[in-house]
């Protein structure tokens, strides 16, 4: 689907788990499009286990680079038990991803959840799978790329 | 042209390299440390100072050899500074003088939320506040043509939605050619005795009138076009929520805030029937606005604190001083499973110690299970305040006073407190422990003069921390692996804690987040 007004995407976790590195791919992606992208997040805490959470907005054109309160369209979670923390900023009709949604057996690496979060999520989109995949390429070291490609594809197929 | 997805710290780093800077110093802090990262990434030279002193200092130097400095740091940074920027502001520089401040309205990384615009009008320096990376990179170039226009130094305030949102950024400005660095003499300019002085307070004075006058003109300043019925004043990231909370309403974005455009302010409110201050932090120009005379509306006092938001921008249009939603609990930062930091604090609770604390990841021993520091307040204050309960404590108090510092921690602010420990002995004496991981771990684990590397990971002299506390006449120092060497680290404690003398231990391992090799 084309993005006609602002889509919020609001990726959360624990410290240590992706978050802020699968919002910058969720960024990027939509920056290439040619999209108006802004991406917040709060830094200093992410190695420690404390709860970490990045909005990103992306639309024809955007203001806040927050979210405000009731407008997050897509909750990614890297770690359910969050939810709680986000139910109350939800946009009616919102789109939440769970970690139960991929099978397990196809994930290369518990630490590549982030990235096969990132493949169910591209589903929503008409953005093809190829450009999502350039911008994992370019964010990992080479030593990681089949690892997350493999998530990114395992999420794609996540029933 | 060059469209790009940057932080505003990443797009500061890129106006500092397209504008020619010579050379970048500073201590880190969150939200600011990625600007001199990047700006080593980009090509620049780029160096971590001890304190944020010492690297304003070495940006002066730069300045008065007319090249261009920047200086970054975050908000209570400035407190360290402080002494540099007032009187640099009288001296004035040749080159160009940045300082790139980054504050943190609702704390999300420090101590306080000071509002590094009171700085501007206490020392007298024009204040840039960016709304977003575009104009992170823009304001970035515009700081230092004024700095060089009217040689001084000047003061780019980032917060923490600024530092690290990323938003669209085009550079398509041409980069500036760097001046050629030269002494020229000018002893009257340079040093500033009470003759020389006088002058210098004149000229500043003269300058920031003459800055006023360009500001109400030429600033960086926007007026949005909108309802006559609603006009909000804003400046910093307020700008945006004000934008998306009142998509109707006139706008008027303050990007000089020091000194204020007030004239163009008072045009702008004679333009709308009802108008508002939106900013983040102190009222500071709610309180000059009505000091000039005019009738605003601002936000009531409950949004001082924290950051602002979109509802809370809505919730100060409507008047709203209602009560907010209290935000759910997150799970809060605790140190990482086999930080060495552990063992000791661990010990330290084990003895029922009175822990002094200073600032770092160890200060997350504060928190419970550990529950093992009493008092952190600012950098290198666990040496003194520790010192001071000594001095006055009863004894059996007294001779549990620990002071606990990091290695960072101890290289910015801890030395002259070991000088007074060494100086004005209490009579229990006193032990102070160095927490040496070999990193400025908490801001994301950056270089210090204690590591033997440079920001550009180039191998440098390295402080002797057992060397150093021998040479201030410590009677008892040593150092101890507190994690292969636990319990005799804490027999040393032990005793150090049973006799009136003055002991430093090192405890010193490496932060477990250092890639191997790298220590």
């Amino acid at each position: 689907m084309m993005i006609d007004s602002v889509t919020n995407f609001r990726i959360v976790g624990l410290g240590g788990m992706g978050v802020l590195t699968a919002s910058q791919i969720v960024a990027q992606v939509f920056f290439r499009q040619g999209y108006a992208v802004k991406k917040a997040e709060v830094h200093g805490m992410s190695q420690r286990g404390a709860s970490v959470c990045s909005d990103v907005r992306v639309g024809p054109q955007v203001w806040s680079p927050t979210i405000p309160a009731g407008e997050v369209g897509y909750l990614v979670l890297l770690d359910p038990q969050e939810r709680p923390l986000y139910e109350a900023e939800l946009r009616p009709q919102a789109v939440v991803l769970e970690p139960a949604m991929i099978e397990k057996a196809r994930l290369p690496h518990s630490r590549a959840l982030n990235v096969a979060m990132l493949g169910v999520l591209s589903r929503h989109f008409q953005i093809p799978g190829a450009a999502w995949l350039e911008v994992i390429r370019e964010v990992f070291p080479p030593r990681l790329h089949a690892a997350n490609e493999a998530a990114f594809l395992a999420g794609c197929d996540s029933p | 042209m060059e469209r790009l997805l940057l932080s505003g710290n990443e797009a500061v780093a890129r106006g500092a390299r397209d504008v020619g800077v010579a050379r970048g110093v500073g201590y880190p802090g969150t939200p600011s440390s990625e600007i001199l990262e990047v700006f080593h990434r980009l090509g620049g030279a780029a160096a971590w100072a001890p304190n944020e002193k010492v690297a304003a200092e070495v940006a002066l130097g730069v300045a008065f050899a007319r090249a261009r400095a920047l200086v970054t740091m975050k908000h209570v940074g400035l407190n360290v500074a402080a002494d540099v920027l007032f009187t640099s502001a009288y001296s004035g520089v040749d080159g160009a003088l940045v300082l790139a401040v980054a504050d943190d309205p609702g704390l999300a990384s420090s101590q306080n939320e000071q509002d590094t615009r009171r700085y501007a009008v206490a020392a007298g320096v024009p204040l840039l506040e960016p709304s977003d990376s575009q104009e992170a990179y823009d304001f970035t170039r515009l700081a230092f043509e004024l700095s060089e226009r009217w040689h001084v130094p000047v003061i780019l305030r980032l917060t923490t939605r600024i530092c690290h949102s990323s938003t669209v950024v085009c550079c398509d400005a041409p980069a500036v050619p760097p001046p050629a660095p030269v002494f020229v003499r000018n002893i009257p300019q340079r040093v500033m005795v009470p003759g020389h002085a006088r002058a210098a307070h004149q000229r500043l004075r003269q300058k920031l009138s003459e800055l006023a006058a360009w500001n109400e003109v030429s600033g960086p300043n926007r007026r949005w076009p909108g309802s006559s019925e609603l006009g909000i004043i804003a400046s910093g990231v307020a700008v945006q929520y004000a934008r998306e909370a009142a998509p109707d309403a006139a706008i008027f974005q303050v990007g000089l805030s020091h000194p204020l455009p007030i004239q163009a302010i008072r045009d702008f409110v004679a333009s709308v029937s009802r108008a508002v201050v939106i900013e983040e932090n102190d009222p500071c120009m709610a309180d000059a606005i009505r000091a000039a005379g005019l009738t605003i509306d601002s936000a009531p006092a409950m949004y001082r604190q924290g950051e602002l938001t979109v509802g809370r921008v809505r919730r100060i249009l409507a008047g709203d001083a209602s009560a907010e939603p209290v935000p759910a609990a997150r799970r809060p930062p605790q140190l990482c499973q086999g930080c060495p930091h552990r063992r000791v604090f661990e010990i330290l609770k084990k003895h029922d110690c009175i822990v002094a604390g200073d600032i770092g990841c160890y200060t997350l021993a504060a928190l419970p299970p550990l529950s093992a520091m009493d008092i952190q307040i600012c950098m290198g204050a666990s040496i003194g305040v520790g010192l001071g309960l000594r001095h006055v404590l009863p004894r059996e108090q007294a001779m549990r006073v620990v002071s606990v510092i990091g290695d960072s921690t101890f290289v910015h602010s801890g030395l002259t407190g070991l000088a007074e420990m060494a100086y004005n002995v209490p009579d229990t004496g006193h032990v102070l422990l160095i927490l040496d991981n070999a990193t400025t771990a908490m801001t994301g684990r950056q270089q210090h003069p204690g590591t033997g590397y440079r920001l550009d990971q180039t191998p440098t002299n390295r402080l002797d921390y057992v060397a150093l506390a021998r040479a201030m006449n410590i009677a008892n120092v040593a150092q101890f692996d507190p994690v292969r060497e636990t319990d005799a680290l804490e027999q040393a404690l032990v005793e150090a804690l049973q006799k009136a003398e003055l002991t430093v231990l090192v405890a010193r391992r490496p932060c477990i987040l250092i890639p191997a090799g790298k220590s």
